[in-house]
């Protein structure tokens, strides 16, 4: 790639959020919007530098929620999609009911987690943990088990260990997979530990929003809306960048799904 | 006695109900150094016979013997060659070649050694460091080759390794077999569905019948090494295809 089509890679995307940029600020001024219905960009700004502080206070609050939950996730996601790839009886039991369990809307578990663990770290980090966990282990699953039957069987025929054909063979195959997964888990995880924070909590990105909202501090609500979704861009970013730095050797678009 | 014998080797697949005899009284023996082109309708159970010899399946009934000792389980003397390169993305081509090696516990600087020498012969070398990505259908397939040979095998066993490519490439990669079995002295159990290939590259041509298979006929191929591809308008040559049509009932009601 040359640096021509990366300049015009950069510089679209931001010419195109300059614009939205100037069509809210342009509502605003027109229009004489208060400030506590919809603040101009400027106003936020101001609010974001002024509160920087407390933002990246809870902002961390948020993070470890977040990033702790994933890895809990990867925890036990990870030798969990093992054993169900490995076994047919496993596979049998618990793939139909994972996928199934897939599509409930797990943040409707929320209240329960909260009834159960109270208002601490240990409830974000179970709904993390739960709305995190089945893309991970569905993804890996399915990559485990894509392993081309031809790389398996030569395998055997040099009568390799199950450790050997998992690690030399099964997993490289499955990580594309695996990272798929972890990045539709993380950006989940986020909206997890938000949800996890509004239901109840006293720190977080999210406690501050409804907090800032509840007082009417709408500037504010909105510098931790825009805390928040840095943080969501940080964490995907990181997660992505590990993939690049693995998925190096991956001819092209032959990532995951 | 020879290098390897299959004798009478039966395989159902299925239950009670739905039962699919794949092989039905199956019989072949050849000797050490020998080539042996299977052709036979599709679904007849070539795959099904290399998988058993090669002892990655098992087999209903009958005996499959190599090198004298019965087959029970998969044993280090042959290479695999897919119908498909079936390489790992993930690694180089030389370390393709080399992951044998890493399984048998023998990835030494003699591996690698030879692993390089394979790559020249197969006119690969200055892709050792490649991707397979990077590679044409014809280089996969010849890494893929490579593989095999690495742990230098008696025997070869291969599923249609040219079917997936263009007949320019596979005749060059018919001569790139002979020149290797030449320089191996291996024995080569090969699948094909081309007459004309089964004749250029064997010593001996077995056809199989519509499944249930079983042999149907046998016949040796007298066409004097080193073959070139002028062979291949021989009248020899000719008649072995012909001979190889009829048994595969492809000349009924052409006279
Ligand atoms: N694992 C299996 N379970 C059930 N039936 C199978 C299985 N593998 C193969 N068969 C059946 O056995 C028969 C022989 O299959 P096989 O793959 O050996 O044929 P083949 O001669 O290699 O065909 P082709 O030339 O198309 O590759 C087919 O009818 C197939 O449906
Ligand atoms: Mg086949």
């Amino acid at each position: 790639m040359n640096s021509t089509t990366t300049t015009t890679q950069i510089a679209y995307p931001l010419i195109g959020v300059a614009i939205l940029f100037a069509i809210w600020g342009a509502y605003c001024w027109l229009f004489s919007v208060p400030e506590v219905v919809l603040p101009s960009p400027g106003q936020v700004a101001v609010a974001f530098f002024d509160s920087f502080g407390v933002l990246m206070r809870e902002g961390w609050v948020t993070l470890v929620e977040t990033v702790l939950g994933f890895a809990l996730a990867m925890a036990v996601g990870l030798p969990l999609a093992v054993a169900i790839a490995n076994s047919r009886p496993l596979n049998l039991m618990f793939y139909p009911l994972l996928v199934a369990l897939q599509s409930v809307p797990k943040v409707a578990l929320a209240p329960i987690v909260l009834v159960w663990l109270g208002t601490g770290l240990e409830s974000k980090l179970a709904i993390v943990w739960l709305v995190a966990f089945f893309p991970i282990i569905i993804d890996t699953a399915a990559g485990l088990r894509s392993t081309p039957r031809e790389l398996i069987q030569l395998a055997h025929s040099l009568k390799a260990s199950p450790w050997q054909i998992f690690y030399k063979v099964q997993f490289p195959a499955a990580l594309p997979f695996v990272l798929t997964g972890a990045k539709v888990a993380i950006t989940l995880a986020v909206i997890g530990a938000v949800i996890g924070e509004f239901m109840g909590s006293s720190s977080g990105l999210g406690y501050l929003l409804l907090s800032a909202t509840s007082q009417l501090n709408t500037p504010l609500a909105f510098a931790a809306l825009f805390a928040l979704s840095f943080l969501g861009l940080g964490v995907y970013a990181v997660v992505e960048l590990v993939e690049i730095a693995i998925a190096r050797w991956l001819p092209p678009r032959a990532t995951g799904h | 006695m020879g290098f390897v014998e299959i004798t009478n080797v039966r395989k159902v697949f299925g239950g009670k109900e739905k039962e699919v005899v794949a092989l039905d009284e199956a019989s072949l023996t050849f000797d050490e150094g020998e080539f042996v082109a299977l052709i036979g309708p599709s679904g007849c159970g070539k795959t099904t016979l290399l998988t058993i010899v090669a002892g990655l399946a098992s087999k209903t009934s009958g005996s499959v013997k190599v090198g004298g000792k019965e087959v029970t389980g998969p044993y280090p003397d042959y290479g695999f060659v897919f119908q498909q390169p079936s390489l790992m993305p993930w690694r180089s081509v030389l370390q393709n070649v080399l992951f044998p090696m890493e399984i048998l516990g023998r990835n030494d600087a003699q591996a690698k050694a030879r692993a390089e020498q394979l790559l020249e012969m197969t006119g690969l070398h200055a892709f050792a460091n490649a991707r397979p990505h990077e590679l044409s259908g014809g280089m996969q397939q010849r890494v893929s080759l490579c593989r095999a040979l690495i742990h230098k095998p008696k025997l070869l066993l291969m599923d249609e390794p040219f079917g997936a490519l263009d007949e320019f490439t596979r005749l060059d990669m018919n001569d790139l077999l002979l020149k290797i079995k030449a320089e191996t002295g291996a024995s080569v159990l090969f699948v094909t569905h081309s007459i004309s290939e089964a004749v250029y590259l064997s010593d001996k041509v077995v056809v199989f019948t519509r499944r249930p298979a079983r042999v149907s006929a046998e016949f040796q191929i007298d066409i004097p090494a080193p073959r070139t591809q002028a062979c291949r308008f021989t009248p020899e040559f000719i008649e072995a295809e012909r001979r190889a049509s009829e048994a595969l009932g492809l000349l009924v009601g052409t006279h």
